[in-house]
């Protein structure tokens, strides 16, 4: 409760700061200082001090399994403002608007990730999704930007169409917007409640951007100013996932005979779809992209395969593919030229960066030592723990193996070729939060326990 | 802690090795680092060989069935013991190379030696998946920065050959673990787990396939007579002198032990491919003019050997593969220090522009000769023993085809013998050519490193029974793990 309506506050004060201070830097501690206050708060909520109750009627559940997802998404903002708040600056003049919508899209996620009725879901998907709208279009002058910020509306409210629609089905066969309903009171599976279902599924779908829901994607996050594109790629991308296991665990359990083989052939899709189609990309910012949907692949097996590790593997999967994305975007940003011929010869004039972003590409590569090994490994375990689910698991790692093609090819365009100067520089802070990234990868990849051991508390 | 040092020693070394910047101090260290490993490895063997300094564990991961333990047993000694010998000899002869960036170059050299010895420590399934990934990064990063011109699409290709083999063997590893009782990753939990032996027979070629790319068995060789050739030598004489055996390790603790009757089953199959292997890499050797080229096929084909002899399932066979694995170790990366004296001199690998060697450097030629001659197994040098033992294992197979497996990779020495004395006509006798007329001989370090390395092959080739005696335990309870004859009786 304590994340949730200090970053509604938050989300008021950053508005106004805009108005209020005069000078940029002040704007950006504004945020930074308020994003660790939330830190603090939710930390402090996980230890058993709540500062506001407020009866929810059982709506919201602030459980630690949302505690620790919060924490993870409020660090990972932490660093995505340590390493990307000046580029946020750069984006346009109303600058303090961009931190305000980041933090009302903070506070949607606080509710995604906590929430016991389907109402709650709709609005925490919805508080997310209209700042994204937002932000996509907010580089005014870009036609491109301007074009994605039209696809992702029109697109995005049609999926919240759908789910509406299923939200509706749901309670006309249920009787109620809980999703952990009465036992006794629940209906046998019918063709209503399925139908819901099926809808409720296919709009969570387009929102993770799982094949075949994935035709925005590359386009919108191509198109939206690059920190923004990290932001949607990483931290909402995550959130809505554990939105996504959160509703197919509570509400419809029961009901995994039903949509497990959907789900199956909804991660083989989005696995192929995404590993292959980033092979022939050309842009380091497209291959995000499409790597972003392969690594939706990955985390839609903890869905498939519904059980403890999956749903402890979501989690270190969240926070290794936020901290590699996030960092590996930071640099991205900074490049002049988003071909991986921009990245040739990195190397020599940075050592620095292109060690860390070697580390941070392998571990979305899923190599040992690092915390996406990890994570895919937790999904792996998971998965083939479940029956008949071989073909998937192999499928699975066929793809990583894929995938280590383009990830590698930055690797290659850093360390073996050689090329210009492309880059506007990096600040010696820069480096070091790079550092620290990479370090907390490697730290997170060796002792898992540091993060799931706040689950048990 | 003898095993634990091996692993920390090189890996905090080489992270150190990062930040010297002087070349001179950079090579010394590791050097230096390589000997104080290779100290320990020793003391492993003889001073320290109680049970207790060999097993290291410490607690990780536990909520997921995995803590890290190492055990330095027979094998393990043996090979650990390869590659601290290794480092050195390496090292020695190619003290002479220079680098761009050498701090990066011995720093992850040394990781790579890291890497190496926890494979052949590890006693736990998630810990020897780690290091057989984690052997293969630095490996990559040398051959592609300082390797040849293909250096970049070549050793890209080995490294996801290698990657596709490691990631179904995790699945394998994966599922083991789900049957296990305890639910653990140790090796001893899948010793004792209990697979059908349909299970068995398809996780039996998850495992397969990593491990005979990494050998490399036939057909899953196409990677490495290209990464052999474009990687800088010194990276070349470990991935062929050290590397490959983490394939034929992986074999003997992690496949046979586990699957017994997969491997009774599909072992006919298996040698088929090796020694299939054998011959055709042979003849492709006698083909290339490229004398890197021409050792890589020869690995392959003295690989499909060991290969067939781990499948013939009876301890002569076992000994022979240990003893042997030392010794082509030795062997090759004795080649492959002539090999790269010769291209750093000359310019040139092709044995087409060399010749009339013998006449300007003498000592150069006779090294090359004894370790050519030890190449194809002349009796008193090394290779004799082992492959003599290996031999006699593949005579004694159960299989049914026994004798054909016999003939057919005894056809390999004949062969090795034409391709290998083909090489020194073609590089030491002849006509002085305008490149080679300007010859000169070795120099201090270069006979430091072969008169080590022929010193060693003079003496395992006489009394290789020290080393025979060190794997001996080990051969014969791998011999009984596998034995499968008891399930016959029952029916």
């Amino acid at each position: 409760m304590n994340a949730l309506i200090i970053s509604a506050i938050l989300g008021v004060v950053m508005m106004f700061s805009g108005i209020l201070l005069k000078q940029k830097t002040a704007v950006r501690n504004v945020a930074i200082g308020g994003i660790i206050i939330l830190l603090l708060a939710n930390i402090l909520e996980m230890g058993g001090t709540v500062f506001f109750t407020i009866d929810s009627r059982g709506m919201i559940a602030f459980d630690q399994f949302a505690l620790l997802f919060n924490t993870i998404v409020f660090v990972s903002t932490l660093l995505y403002l340590l390493l990307s708040a000046k580029e946020i600056e750069k984006v346009g003049v109303n600058y303090a608007d961009y931190f305000a919508l980041i933090f009302f899209i903070l506070c949607g996620i606080t509710l995604v990730s906590s929430f016991k009725s389907l109402l709650i879901l709709f609005l925490g998907i919805e508080i997310i999704s209209i700042p994204l709208y937002i932000l996509t279009g907010s580089d005014k002058r870009n036609l491109k930007s301007n074009e994605a910020s039209l696809k992702y509306f029109l697109l995005g409210v049609f999926s919240t169409g759908l789910m509406l629609m299923g939200i509706a089905l749901v309670y006309g066969a249920r009787g109620t917007f809980i999703t952990v309903p009465d036992p006794l009171v629940t209906a046998a599976p019918n063709t209503l409640l399925i139908t819901g279902m099926s809808l409720l599924l296919f709009s969570m779908a387009f929102k993770v951007s799982a094949a075949p829901f994935h035709f925005w994607t590359p386009d919108v996050y191509d198109g939206a100013p690059t920190v923004f594109t990290s932001f949607m790629a990483t931290i909402v991308k995550a959130a809505v996932f554990i939105a996504f296991i959160r509703l197919f665990d509570d509400a419809f359990e029961g009901l995994q005979p039903q949509w497990r083989l959907w789900i199956a052939v909804i991660t083989a899709i989005t696995l192929f779809v995404g590993n292959i189609t980033a092979v022939f990309q050309q842009s380091v910012k497209r291959m995000l992209a499409y790597s972003s949907i392969a690594q939706a692949g990955f985390m839609l097996l903890s869905l498939y395969a519904m059980n403890t590790e999956a749903k402890e593997g979501l989690l270190i999967y969240a926070a290794a593919y936020c901290l590699a994305t996030i960092g590996i975007f930071a640099v991205l940003a900074k490049m002049n030229d988003y071909t991986f011929d921009g990245f040739n010869g990195l190397a020599r004039r940075e050592p620095l960066i292109a060690a860390t972003l070697t580390i941070l590409l392998l571990s979305l590569a899923g190599i040992p030592l690092t915390a996406g090994f990890l994570a895919k490994f937790y999904m792996l375990k998971a998965t083939i723990a479940t029956p008949n689910s071989l073909w998937l698991v192999i499928f699975a790692v066929l793809m990583a193996a894929v995938s280590v093609y383009y990830y590698f090819r930055v690797i290659q365009a850093m360390y073996f070729k050689e090329g210009n100067d492309a880059t506007t520089g990096f600040s010696p802070f820069f480096k070091w939060t790079m550092v620290l990234m990479a370090s907390l990868v490697i730290l997170l990849g060796l002792f898992p326990d540091l993060l799931l051991n706040w689950l048990y508390f | 802690m003898v095993a634990f040092f091996l692993i920390i020693l090189p890996l905090l070394t080489g992270l150190i090795a990062f930040s010297l910047k002087e070349e001179k101090v950079v090579k010394s260290f590791a050097f230096l680092s390589s000997l104080a490993t290779l100290a320990v490895s020793v003391l492993g063997l003889t001073l320290m060989n109680a049970e207790e300094n060999l097993q290291f564990t410490a607690q990780w991961m536990q909520p997921i069935g995995s803590s890290f333990s190492l055990k330095l047993d027979g094998m393990g000694q043996l090979l650990c013991l390869l590659t601290a010998i290794s480092y050195p000899l390496v090292f020695l002869g190619s003290w002479n190379a220079s680098y761009k960036k050498p701090n990066n170059f011995f720093a992850l050299m040394l990781l790579a030696q890291a890497g190496l010895m926890g494979v052949f420590l590890a006693t736990d399934a998630l810990v020897f998946y780690f290091f057989w990934e984690l052997a293969l990064i630095p490996m990559y990063f040398l051959s592609s920065q300082w390797g040849g011109e293909k250096r970049i699409p070549v050793t890209f290709k080995f490294f996801i050959y290698t990657f596709v083999g490691s990631v179904l063997m995790l699945i394998g590893i994966l599922y083991i673990q789900s049957k296990t009782v305890s639910h653990s990753f140790s090796l001893n939990a899948f010793y004792v787990v209990e697979l059908s032996s349909k299970a068995q027979s398809w996780l039996f070629w998850l495992f397969f396939l990593a491990f005979a790319i990494k050998m490399p068995v036939f057909p899953f060789h196409t990677w490495q007579p290209d990464t052999y050739e474009q990687s800088p030598t010194p990276t070349t004489m470990i991935l062929s002198g050290v590397m490959v055996k983490m394939g034929l390790l992986g074999l003997l603790r992690w496949l046979l032990p586990v699957f017994p009757i997969a491997s009774y089953v599909w072992g006919d199959v298996v040698m088929s491919l090796a020694i299939a292997g054998i011959i055709y890499a042979s003849l492709i050797a006698i083909r290339q003019d490229d004398i890197k080229r021409l050792v890589a096929y020869s690995s392959i084909a003295h690989i499909g050997l060991m290969c067939a002899a781990i499948f013939a399932e009876n301890k002569s066979g076992m000994q022979g593969v240990m003893l042997q694995m030392f010794n082509h170790g030795i062997n090759i990366i004795g080649l492959w220090i002539i090999v790269e004296i010769i291209e750093r001199r000359f310019g040139t690998r092709k044995m087409s522009e060399l010749g009339g060697l013998a006449q300007k450097a003498p000592v150069m030629a006779i090294f090359f000769v004894i370790i050519a001659l030890a190449n194809i197994a002349l009796p008193l040098t090394n290779a004799f023993a082992g492959e003599f033992l290996m031999f006699n294992g593949l005579m004694n197979a159960k299989s049914n085809y026994y004798l054909w497996f016999t003939v057919l990779a005894g056809l390999g020495i004949i062969l090795a013998a034409v391709y290998t004395l083909n090489m020194i006509r073609r590089i030491f006798y002849g006509e002085v050519n305008e490149l080679t007329a300007v010859a000169t001989d070795l120099k201090l370090n270069e006979k430091l490193a072969l008169g080590i390395i022929v010193g060693l092959i003079f003496w395992m080739g006489v009394y290789p029974q020290v080393l025979l005696d060190v794997t001996d335990n080990f051969s014969q309870e791998l011999v009984n793990k596998i034995d499968i004859s008891h399930l016959f009786r029952k029916q």
